[in-house]
């Protein structure tokens, strides 16, 4: 792998990572509230709303509640842009050239998929406000209950292609025989990643952690201005980002060797993807904690050790 | 298990669970709520000071303004309480006419309910899907009143429009067209497993206590209580048709949702009658005279969507009332939420308070101001000046 330093800093600040990454995932959010919209009668945001609403906070004032400490509080926000940024690099550069992929990558994406509820923990706890803590700590749970089911989902597609730990790799074990999601214990894998993706998301029936109606708004109550908007834009990359990482690992990549139509085809994976969520998201009602705690450790948990036994024995 | 901190959780004075300003203060220890202090009296408007400044006439209308989602109850029993008061009979016409508006009315505000409901659970589909329903009602209401809102149609001794011949089929079709609709919603949400494992066994208010908080309406009708005034006390056309009061025993939210649910499809019953039985009584005949202001007392009760509301008036035979008192049903139900919370977890309290569709500002008769941490009157001081009012009126009774 012969990179230099420039097209590092191509790859992760240009193409695929910061500046395309948050477009994409600010367009996203557009499909999101426009999808929504739709399916409540309603007209939607025109296509350039979620950049109007980025800008406007940008203009805002930056509140730092008192006996917070400023260094954390505000440097939460920025380490997670800065990780979900790293993240879609890694996966979608490990899309484009395959071949270049670095070991233990699958590693380096969990860590940094990790990052994005430590941030909010650690930016809720420090702002001193009890109804953030009360957020803080929902998050924490929630995060406890699907990262276990998650692990066991990307166990199953490992095993399955028989020990592969490359990104790149698995992709092209994918390309080779067929995307795991067309297999019986790929198929239960991806229905356990998705749950654990819609709750990573934070969004209904997982929007737990951040509950309007109940906590304000829970981790990002204090948040307000840049920091709020770095926050949201970290939200908006992670969408992308885990519509791609769902691709990457269950679908065949949204890029294959095949050429033409395909091609395009494939680009749209994701946004099937994130259609799905959107109509989970719009037809639940918000879970309780300890509902959603039940729901991973019995039903997905067990769902995705299924999973991961189908694919041990070869299924 | 180790002692919990216990922290306070506002809900309240601004919050975006609920659009009027109050105050629930919960006392939580980790998620559980072990405590609750409820604090009202940002809104007060004056109402009953205002009613005592205005005529018979006039008073509809201000009584009408204290809530804007039941805008027709509050009135119906102040015209009630008006013509108790002054001794007239309405023509049974506009009996009819203010029972139609009235369920009408009860048909918008449980949609509304159950689209709040919704939106308090994040679950913003059935929210916008509730108020896209909600619509052809109030256009109904356009229909006959001229209003999708303040219908301003009742005065002492009738109504103030009469339902045309030529108006019944078209309300007829657009009733066929909500029930099918309001229908629909119903089986979505009382089948929706997700919404009953949310909602089953939350907020659970047991008929005892029902009884002890003396709650009114589906708050009390979802806990067992069979207290409807259109059925206790009956009174417009309630007597005169077919109609099946909604019990249920659960005490839950969700008995409480089942139960506004239900009770929608009984207001559409009613209304048809009402509008079948309008073809047979002569057109125009929709008011009685009212020849001399009241010189006495009067009451008027009504069951509004929330409960039951009751106004007081007295007179002495001038154009103004002496005391016009009311009493909006959120002020027995917002109450009951003090055994109906404890225990539960902050996300099912947050439904709970909202469940018994509480209205804050129509139900404050006191304010408090800040003067920085002096009490300028006591309890008991408010009392020994309201005995005094009283005595100043002429007579306590």
């Amino acid at each position: 792998m012969n990179m230099s330093v420039g097209w590092v800093f191509f790859y992760l600040l240009v193409f695929p990572g910061f500046l395309f990454t948050s477009v994409v995932g600010l367009l996203y959010t557009w499909i999101d509230r426009k999808v929504t919209a739709r399916v409540q009668f309603r007209v939607g945001p025109p296509l350039l709303q979620p950049f109007y609403d980025f800008f406007k906070l940008l203009g805002k004032d930056t509140f730092v509640p008192e006996g917070a400490p400023r260094s954390i509080f505000l440097g939460a926000p920025l380490v997670g842009l800065a990780s979900v940024s790293v993240l879609s690099t890694v996966l979608l550069v490990s899309n484009m050239f395959p071949q270049q992929a670095f070991a233990g990558d699958l590693i380096v994406v969990l860590y940094l998929f990790v990052f994005v509820p430590i941030i909010l923990i650690i930016g809720a706890s420090a702002s001193s406000n009890p109804i953030s803590a009360l957020g803080a700590s929902r998050e924490m749970t929630l995060y406890l209950a699907y990262e276990l089911p998650l692990l066991f989902a990307l166990a199953t597609i490992i095993v399955k292609s028989g020990g592969l730990l490359k990104i790149g790799d698995l992709l092209q074990w994918q390309w080779a025989n067929h995307p795991f999601l067309y297999s019986a214990s790929g198929a239960i894998a991806f229905v356990s990643a998705f749950l654990c993706m819609q709750a990573k998301l934070g969004f209904v029936p997982f929007d737990i952690a951040e509950a309007e109606q109940e906590i304000m708004g829970g981790t990002i109550l204090e948040y307000s201005g840049p920091a709020l908007a770095v926050l949201k834009l970290t939200k908006a990359m992670l969408y992308f980002t885990a519509s791609i990482f769902l691709t990457v690992f269950f679908w065949g990549g949204f890029r294959s060797p095949r050429q033409g139509w395909y091609h395009i085809l494939g680009w749209l994976k994701p946004v099937a993807i994130i259609v799905l969520i959107i109509l989970i998201k719009n037809t639940n009602p918000r879970l309780r904690i300890d509902q959603a705690l039940r729901f991973f450790w019995s039903i997905v948990l067990v769902l995705s050790i299924v999973g991961f036994i189908l694919a041990a024995v070869g299924l | 298990m180790a002692e919990l901190e216990r922290k306070i959780i506002p809900i309240g004075p601004f919050h975006p669970l609920q659009e009027e300003a109050e105050y629930f203060k919960l006392t939580v220890e980790g998620e559980k709520v072990v405590g609750l202090d409820i604090q009202l009296g940002y809104m007060h408007r004056g109402h009953e000071k205002i009613c005592e400044g205005k005529t018979y006439d006039q008073i509809p209308f201000v009584v009408e303004r204290i809530c804007g989602i039941c805008s027709t109850s509050h009135p119906f029993a102040c015209v009630q309480a008006i013509e108790d008061a002054a001794g007239i009979e309405i023509p049974p016409r506009a009996a009819y006419i203010r029972t139609i508006v009235g369920e009408l009315e009860r048909l918008h505000s449980h949609l509304l309910w159950v689209g709040l409901a919704g939106h308090f659970l994040g679950y913003n589909t059935v929210w916008m899907w509730a108020w896209k329903y909600r619509e052809p009602v109030l256009e109904m209401l356009e229909l006959i009143t001229g209003n999708r809102n303040h219908y301003a149609m009742f005065k002492p001794g009738g109504v103030r429009r009469d339902i045309e011949g030529g108006m019944i089929p078209p309300l007829l079709q657009v009733l066929d067209a909500a029930d099918k609709k309001i229908m629909m919603l119903t089986k979505a949400i009382l089948d929706d497993p997700v919404l009953h494992r949310r909602l089953e066994g939350v907020g659970v208010l047991t008929k005892e206590k029902a009884v002890e908080y003396s709650v009114v309406g589906p708050t009390a009708r979802a806990s067992g209580l069979a207290t409807d005034v259109r059925k206790d006390d009956p009174h417009a056309a309630y007597d005169w048709i077919e109609w099946e009061e909604i019990v249920l025993h659960e005490g839950d939210v969700f008995a409480k949702a089942k139960v506004r649910l239900l009770e929608c499809f009984e207001s559409t019953k009613i209304i048809r009658q009402c509008l079948g039985k309008l073809k047979d009584l002569p057109a125009g005949e929709i008011d009685a005279r009212m020849e001399y202001p009241p010189d006495g007392k009067g009451i008027g009760r009504y069951e509004a969507p929330r409960g039951e509301v009751f106004h007081y008036v007295k007179g002495d035979g001038s154009l103004y009332p002496v005391r016009y008192k009311i009493r909006a049903p959120s002020f027995m139900n917002i109450k009951s939420n003090e055994v109906a919370v404890l225990g539960a977890s902050v996300a099912d309290a947050a439904i709970t308070l909202a469940a018994v569709d509480p209205c804050y500002c129509c139900t404050e008769r006191i304010a408090a101001f800040n003067t920085k941490g002096k009490l300028l009157y006591t309890w008991d001081d408010l009392v020994k000046l309201s005995q005094e009012k009283t005595a100043r009126m002429g007579g306590g009774s």
